[in-house]
């Protein structure tokens, strides 16, 4: 009865790159096919990433007001050998900044992806949800309280503040998010929220003590500028439980992106899941909060791209790739952040901007035509 | 729990409704492998509440659901996922996802902790898409496919969860005539082959009464009826259940009819064997009162005109028409201002007809 009835012009259409159906017998070879093909295509998605990595990583070590040759830079890393002044700004200043930005990019285009999910809405992120900006408000507010007090806040205290003010922003959200169901809606409450919290934020800050004011200031526009080692050891250990506890959590991510009802009848907890899904983005994105401010777009943008190259939303796959899709592209916009214009030094968010917007434009653009 | 072993999925005076309000009370559904129970009722009658209970999307007020011997609410979530699949009427668009990909999901029950697929696993995948005929969409976008072939592609899901219950709410609303058929035959096949018992909702009544095994009707806020599709497709009752006060349903035919036109009969059409029906639909359409006849009451034009005439002249089924009736005709026939007779052949039954017909002419109403 099928072969009889003519297709529809659509399905004609369909069938004709393919040439021929599969016959059922056929069947087993073009689809192990399949499989290798894109088996391969995701293998040399991570290689050619990874390959960006090492080539941006050794081109941050080396560009800035020392030049240093590949091998010098090499002899520094694995030995710290040479002339002691470039060890020290390699090491001391170069390296931490790098790592910085490998895994606060990771963990802010990981914490788009789970915000992503969660809300069922592709330009979901920390930035334009305004939970980055709840998270610099409170950091801001801590921060000059305990200037005020003497004390410098410790990363850990930063962190904490940070985690509280995402919090505070999401429960916004979710609170919006329950009386709107468009996606564009969303967002709009999203920006809304987040000048409010930077106009609060301005406003401590031009009240505060002249001595935090540049601190504060380089801080809330964002910038991996002045980190530390024991920073990136709080943010490492920080990122990666969290990276590790998305990917364990792959499995039902991937039947949430069926939507909720469906996976609840495949057995997933939605309540509890929903709960991790949460704390983990907010935990991700806090931490990039606290130590370099708000970085606007990287968690929309990245996600978006990845799952393009890689063409597919596989969790297990996009998360790590995700991780190093972050890493890639902040350390690229950390480096024309430091170099376009130096010695002057560009805000990340800036750089991050120019690159993430047009792509959170091309979603929309992309969204308004299949819906 | 005597009784709980009886069937294989059976609720016992389930109450569901939102937000802690009942809507239906006392549900009593009892299922075993292999049958398919439909529910019907007008819109917003509480079918997809009914479902969505059952697949425990909502709570359920009261009563409680058991299925092979165990009560629903006891049991874990993955061992409900390997017991029973759903096909909701929600439009899903999941982002980059092949429908082999949508498909596959499915396996989720099955697979570890990382959701791996094994070879298994693969194979299954396929073979639930080759039941489904959807072998050659394994890898288009699933937002990219024509809505016929969306809800194979969920039904193939379903099919590869391994279920023992498959739960569908208004599996084919959204579907065209042929799609339909495709997507319930596929069904009426996996139930056959595979004995899985079927809970679903469906809006068309004539697909309603040609899958089902069992009928639960919905209204205001109790089950009206509940049984096999001879009890319930009848015409007065699908016109109460509905509240259809103009038009009628067929349940010969399994369809339902607009009103037919009222006032005097204008036309006079003689008929028989199923050559009236076109005629019959086109007066009604142009709004033309008509008479029918002389149709014996086995004759397929007498089911059709009892909905659609203002008056059929009948007789007795099996018998040839009587004098009397054929009195009765020509009289009617001379009131009337045109007589159509799409009737080709005469025979001993209806031998009157021709008759008629012969005067028609020599009255010089005959047309067609």
């Amino acid at each position: 009865m099928k072969q009889q009835t003519p297709l529809t012009s659509q399905e004609t259409q369909a069938l004709q790159p393919r040439q021929k159906p599969q016959i059922p017998c056929a069947s087993q070879t073009p689809q192990e096919g399949r499989y290798g093909r894109k088996t391969l295509r995701y293998g040399l998605s991570f290689a050619a990433l990874s390959v960006f990595l090492l080539i941006l990583f050794v081109w941050n070590v080396n560009s800035g007001s020392v030049n240093l040759s590949v091998r010098e830079i090499f002899e520094i890393l694995t030995q710290r050998r040479g002339d002691e002044t470039a060890v020290n700004i390699v090491w001391q200043i170069r390296l931490p900044r790098i790592l910085a930005a490998v895994i606060l990019g990771g963990a802010l285009s990981v914490s788009g992806f789970l915000l992503q999910t969660f809300f069922h809405n592709p330009i979901a992120g920390p930035f334009v949800l305004g939970i980055s900006s709840g998270a610099k408000l409170v950091v801001a507010l801590s921060m000059i309280f305990l200037l005020g007090r003497g004390t410098v806040a410790g990363p850990a205290v930063m962190v904490l503040a940070a985690f509280f003010g995402s919090m505070i922003s999401m429960g916004f959200v979710l609170a919006v998010s329950r009386k709107v169901r468009q996606m564009s809606m969303l967002v709009i409450c999203g920006v809304m929220i987040s000048y409010i919290c930077s106009a609060v934020t301005d406003f401590v800050v031009t009240f505060a003590d002249d001595s935090n004011i540049i601190n504060l200031h380089n801080w809330s526009l964002g910038s991996f500028s002045g980190t530390t080692w024991s920073n990136v050891a709080v943010m490492a250990a920080i990122v990666f439980a969290a990276v590790l506890l998305t990917f364990l959590l792959s499995k039902p991510i991937g039947a949430y992106q069926l939507g909720e009802d469906y996976a609840r009848n495949l057995g997933v907890n939605v309540r509890l899941f929903r709960v991790c899904l949460i704390l983990l983005s907010s935990v991700l994105s806090a931490c990039v909060t606290a130590f370099a401010g708000p970085i606007s777009f990287v968690g929309i943008a990245v996600p978006h791209l990845v799952k393009n190259i890689w063409r597919t939303s596989k969790p297990i796959l996009i998360v790590p790739a995700c991780f190093l899709g972050g890493a890639v592209f902040c350390l690229f916009c950390d480096l024309i952040a430091r170099t376009v214009f130096a010695p002057t030094e560009l805000s990340i968010s800036s750089v991050t901007a120019i690159f993430g917007a047009p792509v959170v434009i091309l979603i929309m653009i992309q969204k308004r035509k299949t819906v | 729990m005597r009784e709980a072993k009886k069937f294989f999925f059976h609720t016992e005076e389930m109450t569901v409704g939102y937000d802690g309000k009942p809507l239906i009370k006392d549900i009593r559904i009892e299922l075993d492998r292999g049958e398919i129970l439909t529910l019907i009722g007008p819109n917003g009658a509480g079918k997809s509440t009914i479902l969505k209970s059952i697949t425990r999307q909502i709570r359920l007020l009261g009563g409680c659901v058991w299925l092979d011997g165990q009560q629903m609410h006891q049991m874990a979530g993955k061992e409900i996922a390997r017991r029973m699949a759903v096909v909701l009427t929600e439009r899903i668009r999941p982002e980059l996802m092949t429908c082999e990909d949508v498909v596959a999901t499915g396996r989720y029950p099955y697979t570890g902790n990382l959701g791996i697929l094994s070879a298994e696993d693969h194979a299954k995948v396929f073979s639930a898409l080759e039941t489904v005929h959807a072998v050659d969409l394994a890898e288009r976008d699933f937002n990219a496919v024509s809505d016929g072939q969306r809800q194979r592609i969920l039904l193939a899901r379903a099919i590869c969860q391994e279920p023992e219950l498959i739960v569908l709410d208004e599996p084919t609303s959204f579907l065209d005539v042929r799609h339909k058929l495709e997507f319930l035959e596929i069904l009426k096949r996996m139930v056959r082959e595979r004995h899985v018992a079927v809970i679903m909702s469906l809006h068309e009544l004539d697909l309603a009464q040609k899958i089902s095994d069992q009928v639960l009707c919905l209204k205001g806020d109790h089950i009206e009826r509940h049984g096999t599709p001879e009890d319930i497709f009848t015409s007065d009752y699908i016109c109460s259940l509905y509240d259809i006060a103009s038009g009628s349903y067929n349940a010969a035919f399994g369809c339902v009819e607009l009103p037919s036109a009222k006032g005097t009969p204008e036309v006079f059409v003689i008929a028989g064997g199923g050559t009236g029906i076109p005629v019959y639909r086109r007066l009604q359409r142009e709004g033309i009162p008509f008479i029918t006849g002389v149709l014996q009451e086995n004759d397929i034009d007498y089911l059709a005109a009892c909905d659609l005439a203002a008056e059929v002249i009948k007789e007795r089924a099996f018998e040839p028409v009587s004098r009397e009736t054929y009195a009765l005709a020509l009289e009617r026939l001379r009131q009337c201002r045109e007589v159509l007779c799409p009737l080709r052949t005469f025979g001993p039954m209806n031998r009157r007809n021709e008759q008629l017909l012969q005067e028609a002419g020599r009255l010089g109403l005959r047309r067609g």
